[in-house]
């Protein structure tokens, strides 16, 4: 592969604090050198970067791919495509797909399928119960050998508290975590949006926020006792937040571990979005009042979020196209994950370093990978940005297969110009 | 009559919330005359000749099936009934793919009731016809309540200023959703009175006080309106028996004795006597308007469908 040269851009490394313009060198997929004033290898390609900025690509800690199982939804390659278009390099794949990942082949498949992209380093979890049904556990030794990245049921939570207890409790034997989806299911079974006022307008059955909150406080009393690591995914309440802020505050090295994730959705809208029943909007867990989404930020900004993931969850237009109750939840994200978070950044509740820094280092570190770093020797995964060019969240124009973008209409500013994967040129 | 205003300016009638005091207003006026016409035994067949109506059931109903029914045909519209039968029913792509059988069939006017709240609005989405929401889901029953408000109106005179209690299962009621908000807009006081699992959450944000205690809501009383409690809520668990429920809130003489001596009785159909509603109250031609309620609407119906026909020809 030829050396290859971006040059001018406003370097951007999240973990070191790096924010100045420079030139970044490439060579055999991996980040030679970067600074300004070092020369140009002689027969380098070279990039013209002046005026964008030249950042680590995209760690996103949760998508559903469809395949295995819902390949009219999304497949790998489709959703590669989507990922590398919003600067995504590295992604985790929930296992609850049609076969279960709670197999090592399955696993393997995956890993295969996603290395066949060439785009993007594909990791999936392992199912953290048998068939994801929540009562024996997964073979957690073999799923992680087999490449598993870490153990969870998907969109499913792990509602016995007896399992989850074994699970946080085994998972520790191959140093890793189990992901919850935390909505008590008891509370959310048949619901369609969070109780309160706007679901007793439309008559949906409501999930109360404290389901969220409830299942925090459960596992946080597991991991405790465990000794374990949970990661909370999707956190949107503020209630919960306020748990895992706590529990954090109260762990020591060495000990329990809490982290937790949460998706753009639940700090770019509120409830409202479902207002006139749209269905692209109903997500799980279900939007929420504009105070848990300003708890969200808020939990952004004081770092008890640890990463900000895309929860892509592609549907087609026969989920959704039904009344509300009956539509599917979940919405595409691939495409929207860093634009709707820059929103915040141009909004001024985060700042441009913090923000990338939930995008990339930040889960690369929970995820012990050497990636989401913009530094010598790291893999060349990067992302061309311009910060302030604007465009619009169109459903029916996004990359990749799924269009159910809860975001449809939203005007955001900061575009990916150029993805490279390992060095190579993968969008732009 | 005429108006110097669109009264149902989307040109459906989805919902009750949303539509404003004079919009309200002018849909009663037109509905008592309606009432007096029917009264007098005369018809209107031209209004709606040519016309159209289907009335689309995903749910058994009788009785609003027929008002409407009998409403379309009284204006000389081409009324058909289609009930879909639930069982059938693959969710909602079948009702998207009635929608297109629908809009090829040229319905200019379509009563729908659905088991799932918002599912007119969404066919409203995708038809051509003027759609008229005949009860979705939990979320609105709008015509119910237009009938209710002109049944209280012609026996009380008004509706600004009556305590209106509204009592029993309000969680899975589109009934009382949308008299509460027909009630509220027309400056009534608005209580609803049932056990804590069949109230909604953040009920008071309705504009509606909240009792837990039949006497307490029931106090002053001018109207006292019930509601069907289904039985599948008891298997539910939301509430333990139905002799529980109506020792507590079921409506029986002695709790009727707290509201105003002259307090009307009023249930939607179709009653459960003696769970929600004592049999000696539901027939006492002194109380019970639950016969009027009936008249009233096909009354009200008629009126809907003259005002959205005078959209349709606005259109045309």
């Amino acid at each position: 592969m030829r050396d290859l040269v971006i040059a001018g851009a406003r370097l951007l490394d999240p973990a070191s604090g790096l924010d100045s313009t420079g030139d970044l060198l490439l060579r055999d997929g991996r980040i030679e050198d970067l600074g300004s004033g070092q020369g140009r290898p002689e027969g380098a390609e070279l990039v013209e970067a002046a005026g964008l900025c030249l950042i680590p690509g995209l760690v996103d800690l949760r998508a559903d791919l469809g395949e295995p199982g819902h390949e009219h939804r999304e497949t790998i390659a489709s959703a590669a495509a989507a990922a590398a278009a919003g600067g995504i390099t590295t992604l985790c794949a929930l296992p609850d797909t049609d076969p279960p990942l709670d197999d090592p082949a399955l696993v393997q498949f995956v890993l295969r399928r996603g290395e066949a992209t060439g785009s993007l380093t594909l990791l999936p979890y392992g199912a953290a119960t048998k068939r994801c049904e929540g009562r024996e556990l997964a073979e957690y030794g073999l799923l992680k050998e087999a490449g598993a990245v870490a153990f969870t049921d998907g969109r499913r939570a792990i509602a016995g508290a007896r399992t989850m207890r074994l699970a946080l409790s085994y998972a520790r034997a191959f140093g890793s975590f189990v992901v919850q989806h935390p909505e008590e299911p008891s509370l959310a079974a048949g619901g369609a949006a969070t109780e309160g006022e706007l679901a007793t307008r439309l008559g949906l059955p409501g999930i109360p926020a404290a389901a969220e909150a409830i299942m925090v406080a459960r596992d946080i009393a597991l991991a405790r006792i465990t000794g374990g690591h949970v990661h909370f995914a999707h956190v949107s309440t503020g209630a919960a937040l306020a748990l895992i802020r706590a529990a954090k505050a109260e762990a020591v090295p060495g000990g329990f571990r809490v982290t937790c994730d949460t998706a753009p959705a639940y700090f770019d809208l509120n409830e409202t979005a479902i207002g006139d029943w749209r269905t692209y909007a109903k997500l799980s867990p279900p939007l929420r009042p504009e105070a848990d989404r300003l708890a969200v930020v808020a939990a952004l900004a004081d770092g008890t979020i640890d990463a900000i993931a895309s929860d892509h969850q592609p549907r087609d237009a026969d989920d959704k196209r039904l009344p509300f109750a009956q539509a599917e939840a979940g919405g595409a994200g691939l495409a929207t994950l860093l634009g709707v978070t820059l929103a915040r950044v141009h909004g001024g509740d985060l700042g441009l370093l913090a923000a990338l820094e939930l995008l990339t280092a930040r889960p690369a570190r929970l995820l012990g990978l050497p990636v989401g770093r913009l530094t010598k020797g790291a893999p060349a995964d990067l992302v061309l940005l311009d910060l302030e060019r604007g465009w619009q969240v169109k459903d029916g124009q996004l990359p990749g297969k799924a269009q159910n973008t809860p975001f449809d209409g939203r005007a955001l500013e900061g575009r990916v110009l150029g993805t490279w994967k390992a060095g190579r040129r993968v969008f732009g | 009559m005429s108006f110097s205003f669109p009264i149902l300016p989307g040109g459906h009638l989805l919902a009750i919330e949303g539509l404003e005091p004079p919009h309200i207003g002018a849909l009663l006026d037109l509905a008592e005359s309606y009432a007096l016409l029917n009264r007098s035994g005369k018809t209107q067949r031209d209004l709606l000749r040519g016309r159209t109506l289907i009335n689309l059931f995903f749910e058994d109903s009788t009785r609003t099936r027929t008002s409407f029914e009998l409403a379309g045909k009284r204006l000389g519209a081409d009324v058909i009934n289609m009930s879909v039968s639930t069982s059938s029913v693959n969710k909602g792509e079948t009702l998207l793919d009635t929608a297109a059988t629908l809009n090829a069939m040229h319905c200019d006017l379509l009563v729908v009731r659905h088991a799932q709240s918002g599912a007119p609005a969404l066919l409203s989405q995708k038809v051509s016809a003027s759609v008229i929401n005949a009860g979705d889901g939990t979320h609105e029953h709008p015509t119910q309540a237009l009938l209710d408000a002109l049944t209280i109106r012609r026996r009380k005179g008004r509706l600004e200023g009556l305590v209106v209690a509204i009592c029993g299962d309000v969680l899975h009621s589109r009934v009382a959703r949308s008299n509460i908000h027909l009630l509220t807009a027309m400056n009534a006081r608005v209580r609803v009175v049932g056990p804590p699992t069949l109230i909604p959450a953040e009920a008071a944000r309705l504009g509606v006080e909240v009792f837990h205690d039949m006497r307490a809501g029931l106090a002053g009383a001018d109207v006292v309106m019930m509601l069907r409690l289904q039985k599948e809520r008891m298997t539910g668990g939301l509430v333990p028996s139905s002799r529980e429920f109506f020792r507590f809130f079921g409506l029986d003489r002695e709790k009727l004795a707290v509201a105003r001596p002259d307090a009307i009785v009023m249930h939607p159909g179709p009653m459960n006597r003696g769970v929600e509603i004592e049999s000696s109250i539901a027939d006492d031609p002194e109380r019970s308007v639950i016969g009027e309620q009936v008249e009233m609407g096909v009354a009200c119906r008629m009126a809907v469908l003259d005002v959205l026909a005078r959209d349709l020809r606005r259109n045309a």
